[in-house]
C-alpha cells in the first residue's frame, strides 16, 4: 500500500462511521448511504491530493455523499426503477443545507448504535453490524478478529442490514420510556466487543487492541449523550481493565498475576479517569452491576501494598444481590480467603461445587487448588489443578497451571 | 405504516380456563383494542377458528394435497390477526407490548408488504368498477 493509500485508509477509519450515520439519516436507506459514502471517499481521494483537505472533512464528505446520492436517485428515476415519491426525497436533499454540526453528527452516531443493537436483530449480528457501520472496521477485519470466514461475516452483516430495512426498524434514539431497556442492550454489545478485544486468547493482537479501544470510544460517545450511571460504570470498568492490558502477560504471553505486576507500568491516566467515573456513578445512587464491578476494579487499582478486602467483599455482596451468579460468588470467595484465611474461602468454593454450579468452569478448580496449597494440603491441591488443566482451553492459562503443578510436585 | 400482528396462543391452556376467566381476558383484549382505535392504530382484526379444524394445502408430487390440521404442529397456534397502524417498528412494539393478548401467548409483528398490497388493491379495483 502506498503512503497515500495508507493515509487514506486512516482517514476512512476516522470518518466513515460518522459520515455514514448522517447519510443514513438523510437518505433513509443503508445501501444507498453506503454507496454514496464510498463515492464521496473516492472523490476525496482524487481531490484532497492536489488541494488541501477541507477544514471540516466530515461535513465535506457528508455533503459530497448527499450530492452523489441525488445523482444516483435521478439516474434510477430516469430508468423508471423508482416511484414518484422519490422526487420528494431529492427535493428534500437539495434543500438540505442546514449546517452539519458536531451535535448532529454525534446524534446520528447514537441513532446508528441503537439501530444496530435493536432487539429485533439477532444478537450474533448486532456486534459485527455495530463494528462495521459505526466503527468503520471492514468486513475482513471483523472476520479476522472473530476468526470467522469473511463470507460468513459478510452474510451476517447483509442479513442485519436487510432486517433493518424490511422490518422497518427506525433510525432513531429510543423514546425515554424504552431507553433503559434499549440502553442495556447497547451496553452489553459494547462490553462484548471490549471483552473480545481484551481476552487475548486468539486472533490478530493488533485487531484485538483495536476492538477494545473502539468499545471505549463507543462508551464515551454514549456517555456524552446519555449521562447514565451505568454508562459511566461500564466506561470506568473498561478503562480500569485497559490500564493493565500490557502488563497482564510477559513477553512470551505468560500470565502475570495482579500482585506480581509492575504497577509503574499501569496506565495511570486510565486509572484516574476510571476511578473518577466510579465515584460519579456511585454518587447518583442509580448505579448497577457495571458500576459495582468497576468499583471493585478501582479498589484493586488504587491499593498500594495493602488491599482493602473489607470494601471489596462489601461490593461483591451488593453485586450478588443485584445479579445473583455463581461466578461472582466465586470471586467473593477469593476475597474472603484473602481477608479471613484460605479455609473460609474454601468453604464457600466447596459449597458452590456441592450445589452443582460451575462444575465445568476451570477457574473454580484452580481457585480450589490454590486455597488447598495455602492450607498445605498438597496432594488435594494437585488433583484440583489437574482438573482445572483438563478444562482450560487457552494456552497461557494452560502454561500457568502446568507451572503451578510442577512447583507443587517438587515441593 | 401497516403492521400485521399475529397472536399465538395455546388452545389447551385456554380451554383449561373457566368461562368467567375467558370472558375477562376477552374483555381486557377488546378494551385495549378500543384504546388502539382511539389512537387510530387499529385497522382491523380477524379471530381464527380452532386450529384443530384447520386444513393445510401443500404440494405433494406435483399435485395439491389436502392435509388435516395447521401447517405447523406446535403447542401454540395462530389465534388471531390484528392490523396495526404504527409509525415504525418501535411504535408497533410499544403498542403491542401493552396488549393483554401477549399474556396469553406470543405476538409476531410483521410489516405489510406495501408493493404486493398495492397490486392486490389494483386487482380489487377491477372488480368494484
Amino acid at each position: 500500500m502506498s503512503a497515500r493509500h495508507q493515509q487514506f485508509a486512516g482517514l476512512y477509519k476516522d470518518y466513515a462511521g460518522k459520515v455514514l450515520a448522517t447519510l443514513v439519516r438523510l437518505l433513509g436507506d443503508f445501501d444507498l448511504a453506503e454507496e454514496a459514502m464510498h463515492e464521496a471517499f473516492l472523490v476525496a481521494l482524487e481531490t484532497w491530493q492536489e488541494r488541501q483537505p477541507p477544514a471540516n472533512p466530515i461535513a465535506w464528505l457528508i455533503s459530497t455523499g448527499r450530492f452523489k446520492a441525488i445523482d444516483t436517485l435521478r439516474r434510477r428515476q430516469r430508468f423508471g426503477e423508482l416511484e414518484a415519491d422519490v422526487q420528494d426525497l431529492i427535493d428534500e436533499l437539495e434543500q438540505h443545507n442546514k449546517t452539519i454540526n458536531q451535535q448532529s453528527i454525534e446524534d446520528d452516531q447514537l441513532r446508528m448504535i441503537f439501530t444496530c443493537c435493536h432487539p429485533a436483530i439477532d444478537p450474533q449480528i448486532q456486534i459485527p453490524l455495530t463494528l462495521r457501520e459505526l466503527c468503520g472496521l471492514t468486513t475482513e477485519e471483523i472476520a479476522s478478529a472473530y476468526l470467522l470466514p469473511v463470507s460468513t461475516m459478510a452474510q451476517r452483516i447483509v442479513r442485519g442490514k436487510h432486517k433493518i430495512k424490511q422490518a422497518k426498524i427506525p433510525f432513531v434514539i429510543p423514546d425515554l420510556s424504552d431507553l433503559p431497556e434499549r440502553l442495556d442492550a447497547v451496553l452489553s454489545v459494547i462490553y462484548l466487543v471490549f471483552n473480545e478485544g481484551y481476552s487475548a486468547s486468539s486472533g490478530d493482537s493488533l485487531l484485538r487492541t483495536e476492538l477494545s479501544s473502539e468499545a471505549i470510544r463507543l462508551a464515551r460517545l454514549v456517555l456524552n449523550l446519555i449521562p447514565d450511571a451505568e454508562v459511566m460504570g461500564l466506561l470506568a470498568l473498561m478503562l480500569l481493565h485497559e490500564s493493565r492490558r500490557n502488563v497482564r502477560t510477559d513477553a512470551d504471553g505468560n500470565i502475570i498475576l495482579m500482585e506480581d505486576q509492575d504497577r509503574s507500568l499501569w496506565q495511570h491516566s486510565y486509572i484516574e479517569e476510571g476511578s473518577a467515573l466510579v465515584r460519579q456513578a456511585l454518587a447518583t445512587r442509580r448505579f448497577g452491576a457495571y458500576t459495582l464491578q468497576a468499583a471493585i476494579a478501582a479498589v484493586h487499582a488504587q491499593s498500594t501494598g495493602k488491599t482493602d478486602w473489607d470494601q471489596i467483599i462489601a461490593l461483591y455482596s451488593v453485586l450478588l444481590q443485584i445479579e445473583p451468579s455463581p461466578v461472582i460468588e466465586l470471586n467473593r470467595a477469593v476475597a474472603i480467603a484473602m481477608r479471613d484465611g484460605a479455609q473460609a474461602g474454601l468453604n464457600i468454593v466447596d459449597a458452590i461445587l456441592a450445589r452443582g454450579d460451575l462444575a465445568a468452569y476451570h477457574k473454580i478448580y484452580s481457585t480450589r487448588g490454590e486455597l488447598l496449597r495455602r492450607l498445605g494440603q498438597h496432594s488435594e491441591a494437585i488433583l484440583a489443578f489437574e482438573q482445572a488443566l483438563k478444562l482450560v482451553k487457552q494456552a497461557p492459562e494452560q502454561r500457568f497451571l502446568q507451572q503451578k503443578l510442577v512447583q507443587l510436585k517438587n515441593h | 405504516m401497516k403492521f400485521i400482528c399475529l397472536g399465538y396462543f395455546d388452545e389447551s391452556k385456554w380451554a383449561a380456563l373457566s368461562e368467567s376467566e375467558q370472558a375477562r381476558l376477552m374483555e381486557e383484549c377488546m378494551a385495549y383494542d378500543d384504546e388502539l382505535r382511539r389512537g387510530k392504530h387499529f385497522l382491523g382484526g380477524e379471530a381464527l377458528g380452532a386450529a384443530t379444524n384447520a386444513v393445510t394445502l401443500k404440494m405433494k408430487n406435483g399435485s395439491v394435497a389436502v392435509l388435516d390440521g395447521p401447517f405447523t404442529e406446535t403447542k401454540e397456534v395462530l389465534g388471531g390477526i390484528l392490523l396495526l397502524e404504527a409509525m415504525d417498528l418501535n411504535q408497533a412494539i410499544a403498542l403491542m407490548s401493552k396488549h393483554p393478548g401477549v399474556k396469553n401467548g406470543p405476538f409476531e409483528i410483521r410489516c405489510a408488504d406495501a408493493a404486493v398490497n398495492q397490486q392486490i388493491a389494483e386487482r380489487n379495483l377491477r372488480f368494484t368498477e
